[in-house]
């Protein structure tokens, strides 16, 4: 067997360090979460020389070993625990051929670790254009460490790359830094009250929360003959720190690196310019928001279609080639109508984080944030919210993720709880459906659709329902914490295909695997309890006979009447009846009562969950629109889905909380279940009052 | 005293002392250092954030965070 080493990638974020990682690792890569908290941790295989095979961890993005969030803690608790079983045998520093000084802060803490570091110059394409010239050799030297320089662009250097790597127990160890030159009498302590540690690592550790094996803060603190610092004389012992690596780092480079500014052509600025205008930088945000929009409505529905019909006449297939009986009807009815409802969203998943990796991986994703923080500022948000409410459009879980970077507390909880408003694309589907029955098919202006129209309102009503909780929650909740915010404007490249690609792969997955075992359960489940029933269930045909008796009724109608009375009699036609006094004051039946409870796990379960129950007894095959149009009101006679109990239904599915998964990560994210609670129970009562309110006004 | 935050479009300053309690580590990390030049690239509209060019990174800052910057006009 190939004996296998552990490598760590770690880099600044915007140095490129997932594309050298898909660079290394190819397709070849996992993606999973670091246990009891929800970052992503990327792994990969790569294959080295001589039998050796490289076991790859790409670490979150940070700029330095002061960890500030979730996603840099991981990087130094891994650093720091030597028994960890990704602790890496060694680290491969990637940094930013235009942003070297600034990447050689992580790379000299990183090697005063001890551990054997690499450094990967990437985006060496750029050097010419931008008129660098670097002494590799001498910088080597200085650095006591080798240096490839790689292009992902380009695929080059890699192949050196992969040697270094291989011959990782050939690089020194030494530090780039004395730390006890920071503060030396301070430090001079720690080594009579520690003399078995290393030095750094006990600083990094009196400076922040780790875990650090067994050595953790308060056994520090219980060490009689050490005094430790107040928080502030630690902050300046920090920042003493900084800048004596910043000045190791200058002397190096005054002799190592060289920019002929006059040559360097600054694209960045001149195209910032226009992306960032006053007017024009939202003009062109609100058409690449459109271009989106548009990709997701409209490109998206042909191959939805395709999905649609697809799985429609499967089902049908499987009922005439397998034999009659229970098996069959779960697959053909239970099973197969489930694994569509899944499969349907995979297009529209897949654009939306088509375009989001592009608008990331381009740098553009950070003038949007520069762009829109002092307008979201206003409604107690960061300008780095954009970033979650844009992707809520997909899908909340990913969204309420994406708030790490948020620094104040208070803007990043906000975030997180008013995101679940945005129209996320469980939404869509009962959106689309109730859309196509009760809004009339017409053009205003002869080239707008009216159903696109409303379409459009919903979304901008989320958006509205979003910011306005916001502006809300900032007025009246009462968190003190401190507010800064700093970005880093990425310079502009052109999106590597591969990375794209590959991210859009992965979201697709995750929500495949994720969520849609959720909805296929809740298929499964819901066509069960259909399909049987207590009691009269069982009786359904001699009960009909005996009512009927005296009418004349062709074969056909019969079936209906049977089919319809099952249902009825179903299990779930039981637990709809029970909450239809709850909902029919909405405009709703019992069966939308079903498809309502039901959806509280996820909203998209509820066109599957009517697809479900209407399905259950239909012979011909109708689609589910004609037969929700055929539905009419038990009470009044009238078509259950007209135009008042549609909106009110609109509007519930606006305002709810109804995703058991994001509830879940609001819980992991804010670490207490009173936020998701607070979620739960103020946007579904939201929900009630005001589909309540539109039904009854409307009707 | 001139800031950060008082910078003109295009102006260019030396980043003099500041103190720690106001500006956050993570500032320093990327490169704002006492002696360091800095220019003031853009603003957002409404004058916040700013972008600014502090040796070479380009970083996007509040005018509240600027305004404990201390600097020295080139």
């Amino acid at each position: 067997m190939a004996r296998q080493i552990n490598v760590a990638l770690i880099g600044n974020p915007n140095t490129g360090k997932t594309s050298v990682f898909n660079r290394l690792t190819g397709l070849n890569q996992k993606v999973g979460n670091y246990p009891g908290i929800t970052v992503e941790k990327k792994q990969g295989v790569c294959k080295l020389d001589r039998g050796l095979k490289a076991h790859i961890i790409d670490l979150p993005g940070t700029y330095s070993l002061n960890a500030s969030s979730v996603d840099e803690n991981v990087v130094i608790e891994l650093l720091l625990n030597k028994n960890d079983k990704d602790y890496p045998d060694v680290a491969v520093v990637v940094a930013d051929v235009e942003n070297l000084k600034r990447n050689l802060l992580l790379f000299t803490q990183i090697k005063d670790l001890g551990i054997p570091t690499v450094l990967a110059i990437n985006m060496a394409d750029r050097m010419k254009r931008k008129a660098i010239s670097l002494d590799i050799e001498a910088l080597e030297k200085q650095l006591e460490t080798k240096i490839a320089l790689v292009s992902s662009r380009k695929n080059e250097g890699f192949g050196y790359l992969k040697e270094l790597i291989t011959d990782y127990n050939l690089l020194s160890t030494k530090p780039c830094l004395n730390a006890s030159s920071i503060a030396p009498e301070y430090f001079d302590r720690l080594r009579t009250a520690f003399p078995k540690q290393d030095l750094y690592k006990l600083w990094l550790v009196i400076t922040q929360d780790v875990n650090f094996g067994k050595l953790d803060r308060n056994e520090l603190k219980g060490v009689a003959s050490f005094q430790t610092e107040s928080e502030s004389n630690l902050k300046r012992l920090q920042q003493k720190e900084t800048i004596a690596r910043y000045q190791f780092i200058n002397n190096i480079l005054k002799e190592t690196l060289t920019i002929d500014t006059a040559n360097a052509k600054d694209f960045q600025s001149r195209l910032d310019r226009i992306l960032m205008h006053k007017v024009w930088g939202y003009v062109i945000f609100f058409g690449i928001l459109l271009l989106i929009f548009q990709a997701i409505f409209d490109w998206s529905s042909y191959p939805m279609d395709f999905i649609d019909s697809t799985f429609a006449s499967l089902s049908e297939w499987t009922k005439n080639v397998m034999p009659p009986g229970d098996f069959t009807n779960l697959i053909a009815e239970g099973i197969i109508p489930g694994l569509g409802g899944i499969v349907i969203f995979i297009p529209q998943i897949a654009f939306l984080f088509l375009f989001i990796s592009i608008l990331e991986e381009s740098g553009y994703m950070s003038r949007v944030v520069f762009l829109m923080d002092r307008v979201m500022r206003r409604f107690g948000l960061s300008g780095k919210s954009v970033v979650p409410l844009v992707s809520g459009t997909a899908c909340a879980i990913p969204a309420i993720m994406a708030t790490r970077n948020i620094e104040s507390w208070k803007e990043r909880l906000i975030t997180i709880l008013v995101t679940p408003f945005t129209t996320c694309s469980a939404r869509l589907p009962v959106y689309l459906i109730i859309i196509a029955l009760v809004i009339p098919e017409q053009e205003i202006l002869g080239i707008f659709s009216l159903q696109g129209l409303t379409l459009m309102f919903m979304y901008m009503l989320g958006f509205a329902a979003a910011i306005g909780s916001a502006w809300l929650l900032d007025k009246y909740m009462k968190i003190r914490s401190k507010t800064f915010f700093v970005i880093e404007m990425p310079h502009y490249k052109v999106p590597l295909f591969k990375n794209v690609l590959i991210t859009v792969v992965e979201k697709t997955k995750s929500f495949v695997v994720g969520a849609g075992k959720i909805i296929l359960a809740i298929s499964i489940i819901l066509w069960v309890l259909a399909s049987y029933g207590p009691g009269d269930f069982n009786n359904a045909e001699e009960i009909v006979r005996t009512e009927t008796a005296g009418e004349t009724l062709t074969e056909a109608e019969f079936e209906n009447k049977v089919a319809s009375f099952k249902l009825e009699n179903s299990y779930i036609g039981y637990m709809g009846k029970a909450i239809e006094p709850a909902v029919r004051p909405l405009g709703y039946d019992w069966k939308i009562g079903i498809a309502i409870v039901s959806s509280f796990a996820a909203r998209e379960v509820f066109v599957g969950t009517l697809a479900t129950i209407y399905s259950v007894g239909s012979e011909e095959e109708e689609t589910i629109k004609n037969r929700m149009a055929a539905e009419t009101n038990p009470v009044l006679g009238t078509p259950l889905f007209n135009f008042a109990s549609g909106v009110s239904l609109l509007l519930f599915y606006a305002f709810a909380m109804q995703c058991m998964s994001t509830l879940a990560i609001v819980k992991k994210e804010t670490n207490s279940w009173k936020w998701p609670m607070w979620q739960l129970f103020v946007m579904s009562g939201i929900a009630y009052i005001v589909a309540l309110a539109a039904y009854q006004f409307l009707k | 005293m001139p800031t950060i935050a008082t910078l003109k479009k295009g102006q260019r300053a030396i980043i003099k002392e500041f103190s720690v309690e106001v500006v956050p580590l993570k500032l320093l990390e990327m490169g704002c250092l006492p002696g360091n030049e800095v220019a003031l690239v853009q603003t957002a509209p409404f004058q916040d954030p700013l972008y600014i060019n502090i040796n070479g990174s380009h970083l996007a800052i509040r005018k509240e965070t600027a305004a404990n910057i201390e600097i020295e006009l080139l």
